[in-house]
């Protein structure tokens, strides 16, 4: 060890693995989020009493949901490597940690945008079947306005969840400021190095939650 | 709203002709609702008839059925048995696409309103015709247009949250009437409001009836609603229809109990339990005058005429369908056969007259 620095850390160092994290937190989120509303809608739509009631999707879809949301993230990042190597031909680096952290995020946005879609009101959707709206109308023009602001609020808490998640993609060789914490604060002793880790993620955390919290504030309800 | 009254024209001459746009029709309509096992009757064997450019009120307590009923209408249930017809097509057979387009006929008006919080006023009239893919401006335009005859142009760029129960519901009022639609239905629309604005919302109901001919299918539990809005009326218990006729005969003639007691909300009929006991049954009646009836000097008649002495206990006077119609308890007393002379004249003078129950 290198003892005439006082950090093992370059700017360099940091500046990758910061980069590495928004990059798999942006990537995954943006992913999870287009499966996660499929997901939400459909199992929000075919549901019991919904508008495209449908028993055997609504039955599948939910149990698929709940297994994959009761694997452990460092469980299931393993489990997949051979879906992972089918998607984006290797099982490390930032690419690879993607997989994972998308096939994790997407039941959990997938079951919040559910929770969303089902808080709108049902007089709401009566009255758009009233009018003669198609089931994609209704979703698109009744049920997704309605909702906007408590989705932006799902993907908000999905968003934090995720940050969390991909602290755990360094040991897929992803790297990322979690990484650096475990790498560098922990196993090498460089307090320092865990001290910015940290104040890096709770800033990380606190930007995302302040900016979610507006942005639905806005599409609120008046 | 230039379109609605040009096709308003060419409806009634239809209408004339005996068209069935804007027409109602229950045959034998029974719905069952099944939850696992159990079976629950909602509506059984309802037979009624809307004429077109009427207004029609269905009056029941929660759970006789009328919600499922103004339901069928618009193809939000299916029956179990019978057909409704609506503009005389059999709304029950219909699905997919030519649901959505008979859907697309006819406005719905709700207790809670329904409208999008998220959307401008403007937005949400002019929701329907977006639905229809007509451009933003067009169906922007026609939504300011119908926002000024329910009397809201001011509150155009306004969002729902903002408004007063009652202009909640002229939008949605509003957001009914911007395809023009023959058939008006309303679901216990003035339910979650104030008098006040309950009136108000039936003058504007009545008033897009006398001028679009625009048939309205009223369901409430209001029997002032009734009173104030309907022509005829259909009065429901336990998904039955237990009475049906105009709304005058039925408030003078009551035939039901259930009917009775409805009437009995806008007309008190009784007089307090201390009175009737100490007042006794004999010579006690209950007189209903109807229009010019209301003006005979009645009393001064059966004590000059027929030497009976009269005591008025009650007299109230409402308007029911543009006719005056009067109320009251007197207790007439004097020889038997004068007493029995006195009912003999006033049977003939006034629409009813009965003993008042002790």
């Amino acid at each position: 060890m290198n003892h005439d620095r006082w950090t093992l850390i370059t700017p360099d160092l940091f500046g990758t693995a910061l980069l590495q994290t928004l990059q798999m937190l942006g990537v995954a989120l943006v992913l999870g989020s287009i499966l996660g509303v499929a997901i939400g809608a459909v199992l929000a739509l075919t549901r019991q009493g919904g508008v495209l009631e449908n028993r055997p999707v609504s039955i599948i879809l939910a149990a698929v949901v709940n297994v994959l949301r009761s694997l452990p993230f460092i469980i299931l990042l393993f489990a997949i490597i051979p879906f992972t190597r089918l998607v984006v031909g290797t099982s490390i680096g930032v690419a690879a940690a993607i997989v994972p952290l998308t096939v994790m995020i997407a039941p959990y946005i997938g079951r919040l945008v559910e929770n969303s879609l089902l808080e709108v009101p049902r007089g709401v959707i009566e009255a758009a079947r009233s009018m003669g709206a198609t089931p994609w109308q209704i979703f698109t023009r009744f049920m997704l306005p309605e909702a906007r602001g408590s989705l932006i609020l799902a993907v908000t808490i999905a968003s934090v969840g995720l940050l969390d998640a991909t602290a755990m993609a360094g040991t897929v060789g992803a790297g990322g400021i979690g990484d650096l914490a475990v790498s560098y604060g922990y196993q090498r002793y460089d307090g320092f190095a865990m001290l910015i880790t940290v104040i890096t993620l709770v800033i990380i955390v606190q930007g995302i939650q302040f900016l979610g919290t507006n942005v639905a504030r806005r599409y609120r309800r008046r | 709203m230039v379109q609605l009254s040009s096709r308003q024209q060419s409806v009634s001459t239809q209408a004339r002709a005996g068209s069935d746009e804007g027409r109602i029709v229950f045959e034998g309509v029974s719905k069952t609702f099944t939850r696992g096992v159990a079976q629950t009757a909602a509506l059984r064997g309802v037979q009624l008839e809307v004429a077109p450019g009427s207004i029609f009120g269905v009056i029941g307590y929660s759970g006789a059925g009328k919600s499922t009923l103004i339901r069928l209408v618009n193809g939000l249930e299916k029956p179990t048995s019978g057909r409704v017809l609506v503009d005389g097509i059999d709304i029950g057979a219909l699905s997919g696409r030519g649901l959505r387009d008979a859907q697309k006929r006819t406005g719905m008006i709700f207790q809670q309103f329904n409208l999008l919080e998220t959307v401008r006023v403007r937005d949400n009239v002019a929701m329907p015709l977006r639905l229809d893919g007509i451009s933003q401006a067009a169906a922007r335009t026609r939504a300011d247009e119908v926002l000024d005859f329910v009397g809201l142009s001011a509150k155009a760029d306004s969002f729902a949250g903002e408004l007063s129960g009652g202009q909640k519901q002229r939008v949605g009022i509003a957001r009914a009437l911007v395809r023009n639609p023959r058939i008006l239905l309303s679901d216990e629309a003035t339910s979650a409001l104030d008098p006040t604005t309950t009136t108000q919302i039936i003058d504007l109901l009545r008033s897009i009836n006398r001028e679009y001919g625009t048939t309205i299918l009223v369901v409430t539990h209001e029997m002032d609603v009734i009173k104030d809005l309907a022509d005829e009326v259909a009065v429901m218990a336990d998904g039955e229809v237990v009475e049906q006729g105009s709304v005058l005969d039925t408030f003078l003639h009551p035939r039901t109990a259930i009917t009775r007691d409805f009437v009995t909300t806008v007309v008190p009929q009784g007089l307090p339990d201390r009175v009737l006991a100490h007042l006794g049954g004999e010579g006690l009646w209950r007189l209903l005058l109807v229009d010019d009836e209301v003006t005979q000097p009645l009393i001064s008649d059966l004590i000059t005429g027929l030497g009976v002495s009269v005591n008025m206990l009650h007299a109230d006077m409402t308007e029911i369908q543009e006719h005056t119609v009067g109320q009251m308890i007197i207790k007439v007393t004097g020889p038997a056969e004068k007493v029995t002379a006195a009912r003999a004249f006033l049977a003939e003078r006034v629409v009813h007259i009965e003993e008042v129950a002790q």
